[in-house]
């Protein structure tokens, strides 16, 4: 079993320490093409996260079984079948979303993130722990894709959750800018993308540089407890 | 002990006297384009410089670099004129007040601010808007343009509805959309032949818009701010493919004189491709950039979807200058070039 601590800090390490958009810099092609709006982000990085975690699941699982050196096409062959299920399940439940994500979702198998963790993490350690690995690193992909989605919709087209019909048929898309509002189009074309994901690995890394200069103001414990 | 190289003849050579003389040479251009089309350009360009150089100072702070030193340079308002000189003249204040957000921002200081820009601002803001807002960069009014300057002002400041009389095609789309919709059946000669959009030898009006941006172009040239190859090099590139094609087909393709004079070409060649920061530094280099630039400048006009080619041709030319500098490396004074 797993530590209250082991979890939280693969938690940490999957949304935001390793995030994988915005740190691994890891599978750009998905991020950069689907990122057109919110529910598309958010809806492919949910495929992405149940294949991680039922990959790492099953890759720790047999992990003592799989001989070494061919490790990696086992590993593929997993995360394809897995990949596979998702997409006859996207395209039987959810079909209008299927044809928007297209390509994508095959895709999922190619991902590097998928691969990377199979490889760095469920191939070393104990099943439970993989699963979660696969999860988080999953969520860290979400909250990002989702933000940068919703970015660049809002920008874009002044809108927020449009396609949200494709998944829950009774709901409609937010206009959240004026009705006569231009639309930067640009946002939405692959520059946009680009931009934007530059800017929020601009804003991490300003966030870490301030808590690391944050830290290193703060007067250690063990002087105090010293009484100087 | 103080000593200095020889030759000892010293010109000050700042940053701010370069940019105030460009400046002064994009006068004559303007003083046209005002004589032309009303007081609006001068609005336009007014518009622009409050946004660039709100936004220089924006970033400057952001960044704590000295403000009065860079804002004094005049690089921002260098880049706000020719915002303001690229873009239509009838477009929203808020089209070019994200053209202008986009060059400084994005273009100038994202990358290291003032001589570390890898693309020309202005040319970013260009392509930027064109982009994202097709129809509206695309609107060029006639040169007889109706109504006065306070319909004008009703146009840009977007509180009158924007009449088709106001909006027309640049000399270049009219060509491309007549010769689209004769499908071949009428020839080049005769749709220039129609004066009042196409005037002596390029669009009516307009051509002599390029005329005074050459003349500023030249006054540059012999006050040694800029030096002949690049605009040399860029319109040769437009020159000699327009020039080919239409000593080939002289029916289907308009004469080199036409083009050189139409759109961007003599504002990219003399004030665009010049410079310094977003051109290449060495004569060779600047010949083949500029060479390279004209001549996907034409490729794109003519036979591309958008209504003018410098723009993207500079950017596109922008990212090569690196190599190309390194290729075309003068040799070391004293050294035998390999």
């Amino acid at each position: 079993m797993m530590t209250r601590e082991e979890f939280r800090q693969i938690a940490a390490n999957g949304a935001w320490k390793q995030n994988t958009s915005l740190i691994q810099i890891l599978g750009l092609c998905p991020l950069l093409a689907v990122t057109t709006n919110l529910v598309n982000g958010v809806m492919l990085s949910l495929a992405t996260i149940i294949v991680m975690a039922i990959a790492g699941l099953a890759v720790a699982s047999l992990r003592n079984l799989i001989p070494h050196e061919i490790r990696i096409p086992v590993f593929i062959l997993i995360v394809a079948a897995l990949v596979t299920t998702i997409d006859l399940l996207f395209n039987a439940n959810l079909h209008e979303l299927y044809l928007v994500l297209g390509i994508f979702i095959p895709l999922i198998v190619t991902n590097c993130i998928v691969l990377a963790r199979v490889e760095a993490f469920a191939n070393k350690n104990p099943p439970l722990q993989s699963m979660f690995d696969g999860i988080f690193m999953g969520v860290g992909m979400l909250w990002t894709l989702a933000l940068l989605g919703g970015l660049r919709e809002l920008i874009g087209n002044g809108t927020l959750f449009s396609g949200i019909d494709m998944v829950f048929p009774g709901l409609h898309a937010l206009q959240l800018l004026p009705k006569d509002y231009p639309g930067l189009l640009l946002a939405v074309l692959p520059p946009g993308a680009f931009i934007l994901l530059g800017c929020l690995i601009a804003w991490k890394n300003w966030i870490e540089a301030r808590a690391a200069s944050r830290e290193s103001r703060r007067i250690p414990d063990s002087v105090i407890a010293a009484g100087h | 002990m103080n000593f200095t190289t020889p030759p000892y003849l010293i010109q000050d050579v700042s940053v701010q006297r370069i940019m105030l003389q460009v400046l002064a040479a994009l006068l004559p251009g303007i003083a046209v384009y005002v004589w032309l089309l009303g007081p609006i350009v001068l609005l336009q360009i007014a518009i622009a410089t409050i946004a660039c150089v709100l936004a220089e100072a924006g970033m400057l702070k952001l960044l704590n670099k000295p403000l009065a030193l860079f804002l004094g340079d005049g690089s921002a308002i260098v880049t706000a004129w020719l915002i303001a000189l690229a873009f239509p003249p009838l477009s929203p204040w808020w089209l070019i007040v994200v053209g202008a957000l986009f060059a400084i921002v994005v273009a100038k200081h994202l990358y290291g601010g003032l001589g570390q820009n890898p693309f020309n601002p202005a040319m970013i803001a260009f392509a930027v808007c064109i982009v994202s807002f097709p129809a509206l960069m695309s609107q060029w009014p006639p040169v007889d343009l109706p109504g006065g300057f306070a319909e004008h002002l009703a146009l840009v400041m977007g509180t009158a509805p924007r009449l088709d009389a106001m909006s027309g095609a640049t000399p270049l789309d009219a060509l491309k959309t007549a010769l689209k919709l004769a499908e071949g059946t009428q020839a080049v000669p005769n749709i220039l032949a129609d004066a009042r959009t196409f005037g002596h030898f390029a669009g009516r009006g307009w051509e002599w818009v390029g005329v005074a941006y050459l003349l500023g172009g030249l006054w540059l040239w012999q006050r040694r701010i800029i030096s002949w190859h690049a605009p040399f090099a860029f319109l040769a590139g437009i020159g000699v493919l327009s020039g080919a094609l239409w000593v080939v087909n002289p029916a289907g393709f308009a004469s080199p004189i036409f083009h050189l004079f139409s759109g961007g070409a003599m504002l990219g060649a003399f004030f665009i491709v010049t410079d310094p920061v977003s051109g290449c530094t060495t004569p060779r280099g600047k010949l083949i950039f500029g060479f390279g630039a004209g001549a996907l400048a034409y490729v794109i006009r003519v036979f591309g979807g958008y209504p003018d080619g410098v723009a993207f041709a500079v950017l596109l030319l922008n990212i090569c200058v690196p190599l190309i500098d390194l290729y075309t490396q003068p040799p070391i004074f004293g050294m035998k070039n390999k």
